[in-house]
């Protein structure tokens, strides 16, 4: 069964010039209810890799630098 | 896959806001025992509390209302369904859990006199605390998990309860939703805390995680309820609230009403003398939106700026605080702007509304030793305190429970069975993504499930909820992540099936909306004053019947009962 891949909007965003993922931080990771942040082997930095979000903070407020930025999804604009 | 052995004494599965204090309640009574946490999500921030609340919504507060009172109106708002006995459980536990949260450091409203500033917004009496600096709630619990020494787990999803001799709860299987480890926990009592169906319905925004509840619950505890045998409850009195529309979610009519908030229709009329939340508030709602007096806002536009500011500094800061931000991307200010309502999917929640697993003023379920706390048991409009309160019961009783008995010896048979059905998405060459399973079910619960109740669609509705079953058999995860959502799919499917058959066997209306089936208008107390259970059948299919009233604690006058059906203005009220 062959498959097509979806284009989702990325509405957590990472400023990163601020994440310190490549220290060692996995606080946003780690809070995620739905567990849709995952740490991008690329660039060391964290990424949005489920269109999951119930945009509800937690990846916002417990960023050690202030890193995350959380957008309304697309679709409840 | 390896899989994980795991031994507790007591097993609490869900740590959002009952199974924490279920969990350290057992501690407290008995600190020599194991006491295991386990959450699909992590503990710190899971559950329906995760960014705090605006309020306690049912505070009985010495001075303001008595567990007399409060089991009354929720008697009432309820229609009469309810076992008073276990709502009674809650309210005179009610005040001493506020105390200890305050002890904790959770922060309540309180009054120049530091009592606390209980308000009005229930049709009859006063029950709404505020927490304007509620946002530490979580942080504060965990605390108290650590200092009792409970042992937490994270990102276990737990996917299906152990039987064990007697039909006795022994323990609980799980996935590992980052290792794709298989875990077999093996508990003496087992306390399921796993919140809401909230994935029930589809949002009408399209969008599968922008629900009311936390999209983590997506009613694992009823599929897991079932399978074991227990007695589940009410699942015909759906849970549908007025939600910001497309945000979905609350406005909230508990935090601007006491400042003065209320809803009105199109033409700016008030429709609705109480905007708190019942079956029947929502079929007036309902009326209003689809009657060509809609759409319904909620207005705010008359306070005075700095009014609107202590509003802001609620909504937009605990609960859910990306509410600001909403309405920043459609530039609207409560000073100025109304804000436009609509109403959520349905889902299935004790907390808001009256269903779940059966469990009496023990929280005690039908299945020995496994226990049944917050949204996901059928303790009507219990709410965040009404959720730590049975946590507590379960917690307490499963310690007595446990008492003498050792482990409860199973069949190896129903491991092999798990192992089998969780991975085989894993493991399968190609199919169905379960993102877009999940999309098609929860678009047919829309479009047959929703009030109001018609059997003909119900019963196509369930043909299409058994082509689905089938197409389960196809589901393809590519990581454990993916596995979880095919886990959660069947959970969802189990909870449709459910919630159409109890629908379909209630043959009047009740609870307003909830229960809204347009061939049977109105109660018929004659032949369904009377809960309605589902289980599991000898078939495997469920299986419908009546269980009776338990006779009540606290009379209700013939005058009170019908009180929440006087809930519409008579004339419109132009304020
Ligand atoms: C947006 C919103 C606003 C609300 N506002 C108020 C308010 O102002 N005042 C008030 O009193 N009440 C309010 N409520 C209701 C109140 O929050 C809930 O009744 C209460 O928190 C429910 O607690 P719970 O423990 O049952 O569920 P939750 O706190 O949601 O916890 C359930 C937990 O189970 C976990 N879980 C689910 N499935 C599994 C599985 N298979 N395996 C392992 N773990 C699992 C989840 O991750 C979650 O952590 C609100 C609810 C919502 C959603
Ligand atoms: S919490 Fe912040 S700093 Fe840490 S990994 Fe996430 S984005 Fe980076
Ligand atoms: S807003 Fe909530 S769901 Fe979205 S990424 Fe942050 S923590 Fe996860």
């Amino acid at each position: 069964m062959s498959v097509i891949v979806n284009q989702s909007v990325v509405s957590v965003i990472v400023d990163h010039d601020k994440c310190i993922a490549g220290k060692g931080c996995r606080v946003c990771i780690d809070v995620c209810p739905t567990d849709i942040l995952a740490l991008d082997p690329q660039d060391g930095k964290v990424k949005m890799v489920y269109d999951e979000c119930w945009y509800c903070l937690p990846c916002e407020h417990d960023c050690p630098t202030k890193a995350i930025h959380v957008e309304i999804p697309y679709l409840l604009r | 896959m390896e899989t994980r052995h795991i031994d507790a004494d007591i097993l609490v599965i869900g740590g959002g806001t009952a199974g924490p204090i279920a969990a350290i309640k057992a501690k407290a009574k008995n600190p020599q025992l194991k006491v295991l946490l386990l959450d699909k999500a992590n503990v710190k921030r899971a559950g329906a509390i995760a960014e705090g609340m605006d309020s306690v919504n049912n505070a009985i507060v010495p001075g303001y209302a008595t567990p007399e009172q409060y089991v009354k109106e929720i008697t009432i708002a309820n229609d009469g369904i309810v076992n008073q006995a276990a709502i009674n459980a809650y309210a005179v536990r009610s005040y001493a859990m506020i105390r200890e949260l305050d002890e904790w450091g959770v922060k309540f409203e309180k009054d120049e006199t530091g009592d606390y500033a209980v308000k009005k917004v229930h049709h009859l009496g006063a029950y709404v605390l505020p927490m304007p600096e509620g946002y530490d709630v979580k942080k504060v619990i965990f605390r108290q998990l650590r200092k009792h020494g409970v042992q937490v787990s994270n990102r276990l999803v737990t996917t299906r309860l152990l039987v064990g001799e007697g039909g006795r709860a022994a323990g609980a299987m799980a996935l590992d939703s980052r290792s794709g480890e298989f875990a077999v926990i093996r508990a003496r009592a087992v306390v399921l805390c796993t919140g809401a169906a909230g994935r029930l319905g589809l949002p009408s925004s399209g969008y599968l995680f922008g629900t009311y509840e936390n999209p983590t619950n997506a009613g694992d505890g009823y599929s897991m309820a079932y399978h074991a045998g227990a007695e589940l409850s009410g699942l015909e009195c759906f849970q549908i609230n007025p939600l910001i529309k497309d945000y979905n979610g609350p406005a909230c009519a508990y935090v601007t009403g006491p400042f003065g908030g209320y809803t009105v229709n199109a033409k700016g009329e008030r429709f609705i003398k109480s905007d708190y939340w019942s079956g029947q508030m929502m079929l007036e709602f309902w009326r209003e939106l689809e009657g060509g007096n809609g759409p319904v806002f909620l207005k705010l536009d008359h306070l005075a700026d700095e009014t609107v500011t202590r509003i802001e500094n609620v909504l937009h800061v605990t609960e859910r605080p990306t509410r600001g931000r909403f309405h920043e991307g459609r530039g609207t200010d409560y000073r100025s702007d109304l804000v436009e309502m609509h109403i959520s999917e349905i889902g299935l929640c004790g907390g808001h509304s009256a269903s779940g697993v059966w469990v009496d003023e023990h929280a005690r379920t039908t299945v020995p030793g496994l226990y049944a706390a917050g949204d996901l048991c059928n303790v009507a409009h219990n709410y965040m305190l009404g959720a730590m309160v049975y946590g507590q019961i379960a917690g307490e009783d499963a310690v007595d429970f446990i008492a003498g008995r050792d482990f409860a010896a199973f069949d190896a048979a129903q491991v092999e069975r798990e192992r089998e059905r969780v991975f085989a998405p894993l493991l399968r060459e190609d199919g169905l993504a379960p993102t877009q399973v999940e999309y098609k079910l929860r678009r047919m619960v829309n479009d047959y499930l929703q009030p109001p109740k018609v059997t003909r669609k119900m019963e196509i509705g369930l043909q299409r909820f058994a082509e689905i079953r089938a197409d389960l058999g196809r589901l393809k995860a590519n990581n454990p992540h993916e596995l979880m959502r095919a886990m959660e799919v069947y959970a969802i499917l189990d909870c449709a099936e459910l919630a159409a058959a109890a629908s379909l066997y209630r043959t009047e209306s009740r609870w307003g909306l909830y229960h809204y089936r347009v061939e049977y208008e109105g109660r018929n107390d004659a032949d369904w004053f009377a809960f309605v259970q589902v289980r599991k059948g000898a078939d495997g299919r469920p299986e419908c019947f009546k269980r009776e009233v338990p006779p009540y604690l606290y009379p209700i006058d013939a005058a009170e009962r019908d009180a929440y059906d006087r809930l519409r203005f008579e004339q419109p009220a132009t304020v």
